[in-house]
């Protein structure tokens, strides 16, 4: 087994991101499946061989630090599935 | 010929010679997406409204004798993963439901200032996590070449339109081959640019070090014309490349007599479809014909693209997918008391399973204890996978393969499975993980009728040289007139 049924549960809570009970299960069988697959990049030696995180040559790409139109505060706030005036209204975040 | 049907090049030159207006053209499309479009489902959403703003505009400039830009009335039908000002983007996600970008991708720009007429979105697998269109939120496409397989994906809606006439032409995005494959279920062209030619401005984030923008359309010339629109530099996209990009179109005709063509033999594997492989033989003996000079390579590191792509891709999309918090945009669940229930709660019921699945799959790649064994392993493996292109491109011009293993594969047939999914992109993964652009076009049709696609690979930048072979081909075969039969 690549994958415990407490490390799902673990990962989940990383990602922030809900599992009901039926899910679990059938999540770890997956995982475990397909962890058992990527396995097999274990068969080449990479001792030597640098990492590739982009095709391109990536440098920082700077500009003129000058003022452009940007969006209002009621086109930045349109899609917010809950909003207070001007800001975004989210459950508490603090014990009281 | 029904104006439906006919490429863009083909209703350029119509509507120059004002023998149609940019109204009748679309209202022709208008009348066959209501036809057809029910027995295909290719469509998040038809614009039709403001589709008869955009063209009833353009043929008052056009009659005012102005230049209304060289897409002018071309309707076309954009994947609903690239953001459209004031027109809902989804991605085919619950968790974006009712989402109104405020702002245009710079493709859309683009299209918008060459004067295009904006059809309408097109469903795909949610967040272009699929190989189907089956893991969309919202509906399922039907292949209009057999109403009971799939289109391919996961620009499935893309590819199905463009293959029913339900637009002249789509863009998509390619990740791991989400043009290319569904281009080949579908009997069309697909091409997916070398990475940084195209911005991903306005293309919500997938995997970000190798999602592409790219042109589905009915034949080379059209892809030719649709890539020389949207690439280019653009300062919005830090990851943009400043090249110059050919008139692509100019160079359709050079002559591909002493091309080198590489035949990688890691290609043709057991368990590909037979008549696929025939199907492929015969277009090298087409391209041998023309000049060309076939010969054999070896891109030994093709078996381990797969695992290796799962392990990027899925690591950088569970990057890039924490931005659905439930905040700023999207869904969010009701019954959510404090914040880290909201995040839980929102994101277990926006998310469709198979996002799920690769957000999973990536966070545990790059979780403490697992990073050098799993993340940093496949980005080496991604340095010899893209070493193997390199080689080989000292050698030839351009690669040739299969696009995908089999042609078109029935709804449901692969769903219950992730592994047997993810092995049917296995042909189209390595582009994207070594950064080169792949064209995609129609090579022949299966006894049942069902399309076969071929695939070329060639160096960063060199679309120019990919387009020429393929527009050789399809000068040379009859493949792409063929409409399917609804």
């Amino acid at each position: 087994m690549k994958i415990t049924r407490r490390e799902v549960e673990h990962v989940a809570r990383l990602a922030r991101l809900g599992l009901a009970d039926e899910e679990m299960e059938r999540m770890r069988a997956q995982l475990d499946a397909i962890l058992t697959y990527i396995d097999k990049l274990n068969q080449l030696d990479t001792r030597e061989i640098k990492p590739t995180s982009h095709v391109i040559p990536m440098t920082n790409v700077l500009r003129e630090d000058v003022v452009s139109p940007s969006l209002s505060q009621d086109q930045a706030l349109a899609n917010a599935p809950d909003r207070h005036e001007a800001f975004f209204r989210v459950p508490r975040i603090l014990e009281a | 010929m029904e104006l439906t049907g006919l490429t863009i090049h083909e209703l350029q030159g119509l509507l120059r010679r004002r023998e149609v207006t940019a109204k009748q053209v679309l209202m022709a499309f208008l009348k066959r997406i209501a036809q057809v479009e029910g027995k295909i489902q290719a469509y998040m959403a038809v614009t039709g409204l403001e589709a008869l703003r955009m063209a009833s505009r353009l043929d008052r400039r056009r009659h005012a004798g102005e230049d209304a830009g060289p897409l002018a009335g071309i309707p076309l039908a954009i994947k609903d993963v690239i953001c459209t000002q004031d027109v809902p983007t989804t991605c085919s996600s619950r968790i974006l439901d009712g989402f109104i970008p405020p702002y245009d991708a710079t493709v859309m720009r683009r299209l918008n200032q060459a004067g295009m007429v904006l059809l309408g979105k097109t469903n795909m697998d949610e967040f272009a996590m699929g190989s189907s269109t089956e893991n969309s939120g919202y509906k399922v496409t039907r292949n209009p070449w057999d109403l009971d397989r799939v289109p391919g994906g996961s620009s499935g809606g893309s590819a199905a339109a463009v293959a029913a006439d339900l637009c002249t032409a789509a863009l998509g995005s390619d990740t791991g081959g989400s043009i290319r494959q569904p281009a080949a279920f579908c009997g069309i062209v697909g091409v997916k640019p070398t990475y940084g030619r195209v911005s991903r401005y306005g293309l919500v984030a997938f995997a970000s070090s190798l999602d592409q923008i790219g042109p589905m359309t009915k034949d080379v010339r059209d892809a030719a014309i649709l890539l020389g629109v949207i690439a280019g530099h653009d300062t919005c996209d830090s990851t943009s490349v400043n090249v110059p990009v050919p008139d692509y179109v100019a160079q359709l005709g050079r002559e591909v007599t002493g091309l080198r063509i590489g035949i990688p033999k890691e290609y043709f594997i057991e368990g590909m479809d037979p008549e696929v492989e025939t199907a492929i033989r015969a277009a090298i003996n087409v391209l041998e014909s023309l000049g060309a000079k076939a010969e054999s390579i070896s891109l030994p590191h093709t078996e381990y693209a797969v695992a290796t792509y799962y392990l990027v891709a899925t690591a950088e999309a569970s990057s890039n997918l924490a931005r659905y918090d439930a905040v700023k945009y999207g869904f969010r669940a009701r019954e959510a008391k404090d914040l880290l229930s909201m995040y839980m709660k929102s994101r277990q019921n926006g998310f469709g399973a198979e996002v799920k699945r690769r957000i999973m799959l990536g966070t545990y790649a790059l979780s403490a204890g697992y990073y050098d064994a799993y993340y940093l392993k496949a980005l080496k493996v991604r340095t010899l996978i893209r070493k193997d292109f390199e080689d080989t491109f000292k050698r030839c011009e351009v690669i040739l393969t299969p696009t995908a293993p089999t042609p078109a594969f029935r709804l449901g047939e692969k769903t219950a499975d992730p592994l047997t999914m993810y092995l049917s992109d296995i042909f189209t993964i390595s582009a994207n993980l070594a950064g080169i652009p792949g064209v995609c076009l129609p090579c022949g049709f299966t006894r049942a009728g069902l399309p076969i696609g071929l695939q070329l690979l060639g160096k960063p930048f060199d679309e120019a040289t990919l387009l020429q072979v393929a527009f050789a081909y399809e000068q040379a075969t009859e493949w792409h007139r063929r409409k399917p039969p609804l």
